[in-house]
């Protein structure tokens, strides 16, 4: 049989059909694999979290680390935030203002500003913005030391890494959180007001004076200082991502990106559980 | 001809307790992913003893090491330090142990954010708070000076050659003065001028410090020179412990191969 012949054959004559227990078994083998995976990643992250609790708990307290990491996730971070929430104010403003006034509630635009910023926008874009930042930071700093056996040198230094490491960056991005959320609020009111100010006057006390009018402590405190959980979730993925990284280079930009993928998920999916949680105990 | 164990001895700390070893591994075997890498390994050191192990790469030298400083967990035998067994104790009753050892790594792992000087420093922030910053700084200085970088104070690990890193972890290794060092490869990259330099300076350490040491290398002629003891590996267990000598007289075919090689 010659060449052309033979690839004829080969092309035309029939595979044998696969039965179907080879067909499931490979489907069945990964599905098994990410299951298992799944459950490990959440086993690993609980017993991360059970050192990381009882190293913080138990002195020596490294309060120079965890001034170190307040003014890296505050101070550095405001900036962000402040301008995160301006862009957030004017956009909020000139929305506001064009639905409002199509049915009739141009009077309040205050109120609505306030609420839409305090109770919603602010702490959820101070999250995800601290998010991209610290925890991108965060993961990649963490990554390189333990693929640079840094985190291991601090081990061999009879330094406890967890207490360290992450306990600090965990705690600083809990108290930082609330703080950078009052500063994003502060920054959309006031854009807020001076995108609708350059259309229609309206003085800054009569806008704060609307705004906030009847509101109660109980309907803005919750909401900005449930940040502080986001503040957990995102030092808390940041550190764990860091800190179990295997491969080089590629694996401390697979913790950097997993960082704050994982994080801003998290924080999201936790912000339907906390407004639940706060309607409920704070109606 | 003497066992290994009657080299120890011979070679403890005049006024140490010679029987009772620093460090004493007792048929550990460890895995990584199925893979045996320590296949019931056995070994003792005395104090003021310095141990090289030897062998091919991959043979399981700097994972030894990391068990015995507890930086990974054996899948089962002990690891003695000071006559404690390590395995499962939790990290901060680890620490205390960890605290009478030095360890240099293979990279030297310098944290890449501080100073020659803050490296050095580390330990002594974390565990030597009794210290006035001027006694630390004091410290450092004499630290950086043993190991012949006191001009480098200032530099970033970044900026300084490979054996100028190892000279400093070494000298952050050394920083608690401790009763144990482990060091992995020290010698390994460097240019033999560079190697020698580290030869001679763990020699000197040794003479001035009388630390028990264990010295991870395959680099045979710098075994001979910082070591009393040699201990060589091959697939995860110890296929002879002695002298250089007995080494060379050893009749064994892996261990002739590894001499004529090196």
């Amino acid at each position: 049989m010659s060449s052309r012949e033979l690839t004829a054959v080969t092309r035309t004559s029939p595979q044998p059909p696969l039965r179907i227990t080879e067909q499931i078994l490979p489907v069945a083998s990964s599905a098994a694999g990410l299951f298992n995976g799944f459950f490990e990643w959440f086993g690993e992250l609980g017993t991360f979290s059970w050192r990381v609790l009882s190293a913080a708990a138990t002195p020596p307290y490294e309060w120079h680390e965890l001034i170190r990491q307040l003014d890296e996730v505050g101070s550095k971070s405001l900036p962000l935030v402040a301008m995160a929430g301006a862009a957030i104010g004017v956009i909020l403003s000139l929305e506001a203002r064009y639905s409002l006034s199509r049915f009739g509630a141009k009077s309040m635009f205050p109120a609505t500003l306030v609420y839409s910023v305090v109770q919603v926008m602010g702490p959820v874009i101070t999250g995800l913005v601290v998010s991209g930042r610290v925890g991108a930071g965060m993961g990649a700093e963490l990554a390189s030391m333990k693929v640079t056996e840094q985190i291991d040198a601090i081990e061999a230094s009879a330094i406890n890494p967890y207490r360290l490491l992450a306990a600090t960056r965990i705690l600083a991005c809990i108290l930082m959180l609330p703080l950078l959320t009052l500063a994003t609020d502060a920054s959309a009111l006031l854009t807020g007001w001076f995108a609708q100010a350059m259309v229609e006057p309206l003085s800054f006390h009569q806008f704060i004076a609307n705004g906030f009018n009847g509101a109660t402590f109980s309907a803005f405190l919750p909401q900005t200082f449930k940040t502080a959980v986001y503040g957990l979730i995102i030092g808390l993925i940041a550190c764990f991502q860091g800190m179990r990284t295997r491969g080089g280079a590629a694996g401390v930009g697979r913790a950097a990106t997993n960082s704050v993928v994982l994080a801003s998920l998290f924080l999201i999916l936790a912000d339907v559980v906390l407004v639940k949680f706060i309607l409920v105990f704070f109606p | 001809m003497d066992t290994a164990y009657d080299i120890a001895a011979k070679q403890a700390a005049p006024g140490q307790d010679s029987l009772a070893p620093v460090v004493a591994v007792e048929d550990v075997y460890k895995s990584f992913n199925g893979h045996k890498v320590l296949n019931g390994i056995s070994l003792r050191v005395n104090q003021g003893e310095t141990l090289a192990v030897l062998g091919r790469s991959g043979t399981g030298k700097s994972v030894l090491l990391r068990l015995i400083i507890g930086l990974d967990a054996p899948d089962s035998g002990s690891i003695c330090i000071h006559g404690q067994d390590i395995a499962g104790l939790a990290l901060d009753r680890m620490g205390k142990i960890r605290k009478k050892m030095g360890f240099l790594f293979q990279q030297a792992a310098l944290y890449d954010s501080l100073t020659v000087a803050g490296n050095v420093a580390f330990p002594l922030e974390h565990h030597r708070r009794d210290l006035s910053k001027s006694e630390r700084d004091d410290r450092v200085r004499q630290l950086l000076a043993e190991v012949g970088l006191d001009s480098a104070i200032d530099k970033m690990p970044s900026d300084i050659s490979g054996g100028m890193q190892k000279r400093v972890g070494l000298a952050r290794a050394l920083a608690l003065e401790p009763e144990i060092l482990l060091l992995d490869e020290p010698t390994a990259g460097l240019d033999p001028i560079s190697s020698g330099e580290i030869d001679e300076l763990i020699l000197m350490l040794q003479r001035e410090h009388r630390m028990a040491s264990i010295v991870v290398t395959h680099d045979l002629h710098s075994a001979k020179t910082i070591a009393g003891r040699l201990a060589l590996l091959k697939e995860g267990n110890v296929v002879i412990e002695g002298t250089f000598e007995d080494l060379q007289r050893s009749d064994i075919e892996f261990v002739k191969e590894f001499l004529k090689q090196s």
